[in-house]
């Protein structure tokens, strides 16, 4: 069965479209970063990078005289907005960890039904594993959303019952964004309540797709 | 009358022994003590811990003592990055140890130990594998993870501007680790771009006050 998905940047214009004005926001590495493109004109969104940074901007253009200390969490060359501002390592994360950003845009490997979060390591122990910012960015942002694909390239579901693979968080995941449809996750009742399906995904294929239980 | 300027780099990290713990700042290619890691190189000392948050990419920065076989151990969040070609191959050979610690719970616990304190409980990680064997406590209905101070021998830094009291100006976003590891070391060794004359830095923009300062040295330029 091949379904209609939405492609990377169909999939970070949906999320885009629910960051309000004003809002602190950390993207994560990968997919999360490309939300920026996307941000609704007349909206004014404040990004931190975990390096010390509030307030970064567009990549500089090929060419353009550019500061090589001003890097993002990704390592890739930025600019700072006029407003942003540098900090240092200690108290970036205060701000992270302390409830300070409004929003924290983050990929996964899996996501479970009360809102776990795997996004940082696979089984694979020959591969060395890193874990950065992301449990601090899990644990602190006030909300935290999850961009994704809805399954594993070889078409595993990647929202599950419990996640079998290395813990970021536990209960940390409000809102899930796939290329399929947008979910929220009740950990209470441990299932997601389906927001939106894309491009004419019936509930029943969502479901087929997906380790948890969904309602509409 | 104090004057924390040393002449060059080799002099600056001469004293290191065997066996030192060795904080070295920066977040990617941005705030690394470049010069100051190839003067630890020329002088070789080994069985070296490295407390960085990355391990380097090629072969500069903490890679060039990890290429050099002066490390034993990295203290490390995000160890694995592009072209960290020397840690991966020194891990997968299991000739270094890693201790794997979170961004934000790294900096903090540099924070601890040089503010004094003798750790804290942090939400981050709890419920993780990182947490195994941590004590961990619910506060507040949430629960924490206690983690404990991280203090070292030396700590390399970069930073733009220095005058001879060791305050310390730095550029745009090279700041990261640079000061918290400042205060969490015996000796804090800087290399700077510039050194400047007594009373010549904005004291409202000094973002190290030299007191966590020991020994800077003025990196030379080669145009």
């Amino acid at each position: 069965m091949t379904l209609p998905r939405y492609d990377i940047d169909a999939m970070a214009a949906r999320l885009a479209a629910d960051i309000p004005d004003g809002a602190y926001v950390n993207l994560g590495i990968g997919l999360p970063v490309r939300v920026a493109n996307h941000v609704p004109d007349g909206r004014q969104v404040i990004y931190h990078s975990e390096n010390g940074i509030l307030g970064v901007g567009r990549s500089p253009e090929p060419g353009e005289d550019h500061d090589p200390d001003l890097i993002n969490a990704a390592k890739d060359p930025v600019t700072l907005i006029a407003g942003g501002c540098y900090f240092d390592t200690a108290e970036s994360f205060a701000m992270m960890r302390g409830g300070h950003l409004d929003l924290a845009v983050l990929g996964a490997f899996q996501v479970s039904a009360t809102g776990d979060l795997a996004n940082w390591a696979t089984h694979d122990g020959s591969f060395p594993p890193a874990v950065g910012g992301a449990m601090d960015l899990a644990v602190g942002a006030r909300k935290v959303y999850v961009l994704m694909r809805h399954t594993t390239k070889d078409g595993q579901p990647k929202l599950v019952e419990t996640c079998n693979l290395p813990l970021t968080g536990t209960r940390v995941v409000q809102r899930v964004y796939t290329d399929l449809a947008v979910l929220e996750i009740d950990a209470e009742l441990g299932e997601a309540l389906v927001i939106e399906r894309f491009a004419g995904i019936s509930f029943e294929q969502l479901q087929s797709v997906s380790r948890m239980r969904l309602r509409e | 009358m104090i004057d924390k300027f040393w002449p060059d780099m080799d002099a600056a990290v001469a004293d290191m022994p065997d066996g030192a713990s060795v904080m070295i700042a920066g977040f990617g290619s941005s705030g690394i003590p470049f010069a100051l890691i190839d003067a630890v190189c020329r002088a070789g000392p080994r069985h070296l811990t490295v407390i960085s948050n990355n391990t380097g990419s090629g072969e500069t920065g903490v890679a060039a003592l990890l290429r050099e076989g002066l490390v034993d151990k990295v203290v490390c969040s995000y160890p694995r990055s592009r072209g960290s070609v020397w840690f991966e191959r020194l891990y997968s050979a299991n000739a270094l140890e890693l201790e794997l610690v979170p961004q934000g719970t790294l900096a903090e616990r540099m924070r601890a130990a040089g503010a004094g304190l003798g750790g804290f409980f942090t939400p981050t990680g709890y419920g993780t594998k990182l947490a195994d064997d941590k004590e961990t406590r619910m506060i507040d209905g949430r629960g924490h993870v206690f983690e404990k101070p991280l203090a070292a021998d030396y700590a390399l830094l970069a930073a733009d501007r220095a005058d001879p009291w060791g305050n310390l100006v730095y550029n745009t976003a090279a700041r990261n680790f640079n000061p918290v590891m400042a205060t969490a070391a015996r000796c804090t060794v800087v290399e700077v771009r510039t050194g400047v004359a007594l009373g010549a830095l904005d004291p409202e923009s000094v973002a190290t006050p030299g007191i966590f300062v020991d020994r800077v040295v003025v990196r030379e330029t080669t145009s």
